[in-house]
């Protein structure tokens, strides 16, 4: 009996941590904490991010308490910061809060775009690997910047597939393949992903994770798009594994042409 | 003693320490180290005019006139 390429591949290791999934999931946007745990479950996530804000009194359970509860490992990211300085502050509350040294860090230009400001990201990154994170960055899908990041120190880039919540997919597949091909480190997709064809691209891409929230946390049913999303990343990394045909420009017959029963062209032509 | 928690105006008693504020926000007993009593983990930082201030001098940090406390958990995010 074979082995095939996907049931002996190696798991994902960050930071010398192996995670069981390939799926990072965010906990943005889930209308209930009981739907979330659930969508968290379905999508067998090993690792799932979460923001930092002030506390306020809420109800028995908490995104902290669930994540405890469920064993999976917290990923506190630095959403809404504009600034390296507020990026810095943010990593060492959450740091200091849920005692990782993991942070997904978010340095936004503007509202309208979420898009990553390139310069406080690189500022924010070099002062948080200075003083010891494991910096998970998200970044725009530019390929030089990553390299810059990667000789900063970061444990991963996540290019970004589109802007954060807009489902749009992955706009420039060529920028996340150049990305990945020159990666040092491991590449996540983050942002835009909307659907499960959009996740198995990323990993068919090359990526080695994809990491999103909304299109499961605001999906119709977002258990079910946890479970479909589990099972994309899983086909788009054995399709990338197994390697995918080249494209041709004109069509190549996959059923052989001797032995029919009509006859040729050449034997019309005589 | 006025100072601010969490951005609004709080009315702190002459003795009451970090560790005090932060198990009447969470209802949870602390230890000297800051840790729920009861184990587990609680998952708060709290930040004295904007930084850290780590979980082992809640006990020993006491609150004065002016000071800005920022008392911060995880919450959904992507």
């Amino acid at each position: 009996m074979t082995t095939t390429a996907l049931a002996a591949d190696t798991p994902l290791v960050i930071d010398g941590v192996t995670l069981g999934s390939r799926l990072v999931m965010g906990t943005g946007g889930a209308t209930s904490l009981a739907t979330l745990e659930k969508a968290l479950v379905a999508s067998g996530t090993e690792l799932t991010t979460v923001a930092m804000r002030r506390h306020s009194a809420q109800g028995a359970d908490s995104v902290f308490a669930i994540l405890e509860r469920q064993g999976i490992r917290a990923l506190p990211n630095t959403a809404g910061c504009y600034t390296a300085r507020d990026a810095v502050l943010t990593a060492e509350l959450a740091r200091e809060a849920l005692e990782t040294h993991w942070i997904k860090l978010e340095v936004i230009a503007d509202e309208d775009t979420l898009l990553p400001d390139p310069v406080e990201l690189f500022t924010a990154t070099e002062e948080l690997v200075a003083r010891g994170f494991v910096v998970l960055a998200y970044t725009n899908d530019d390929p030089a910047l990553a390299r810059r990041l990667e000789d900063a120190g970061v444990a991963a880039v996540m290019p970004a597939g589109a802007p954060i919540g807009t489902g749009l997919g992955i706009l420039n597949p060529h920028n996340i393949e150049l990305i990945v091909t020159r990666a040092g480190v491991p590449v996540i997709l983050d942002a835009g992903i909307g659907t499960a064809s959009e996740a198995a691209l990323a990993m068919e891409l090359g990526c080695d994770a994809v990491l999103l929230a909304s299109a499961v946390t605001r999906a119709r049913d977002a258990v079910g798009m946890a479970q479909a999303m589990r099972l994309a990343v899983q086909a788009g990394r054995g399709a990338r594994l197994a390697g995918r045909i080249p494209r041709r420009t004109l069509a190549l017959a996959s059923s052989p042409t001797q032995g029919m029963v009509t006859g040729s062209r050449e034997e019309e032509s005589l | 003693m006025i100072l601010t928690v969490n951005g609004e105006t709080y009315d702190a008693r002459a003795d009451e320490t970090v560790r005090d504020l932060v198990a009447t926000r969470t209802g949870r007993d602390l230890g000297p180290d800051g840790r729920p009593s009861d184990g587990g983990r609680l998952g708060i930082a709290v930040a004295l005019d904007r930084a850290v201030l780590p979980r082992g001098r809640w006990a020993t940090t006491l609150l004065a006139e002016g000071q800005q406390i920022d008392i911060v958990t995880a919450v959904q995010g992507g």
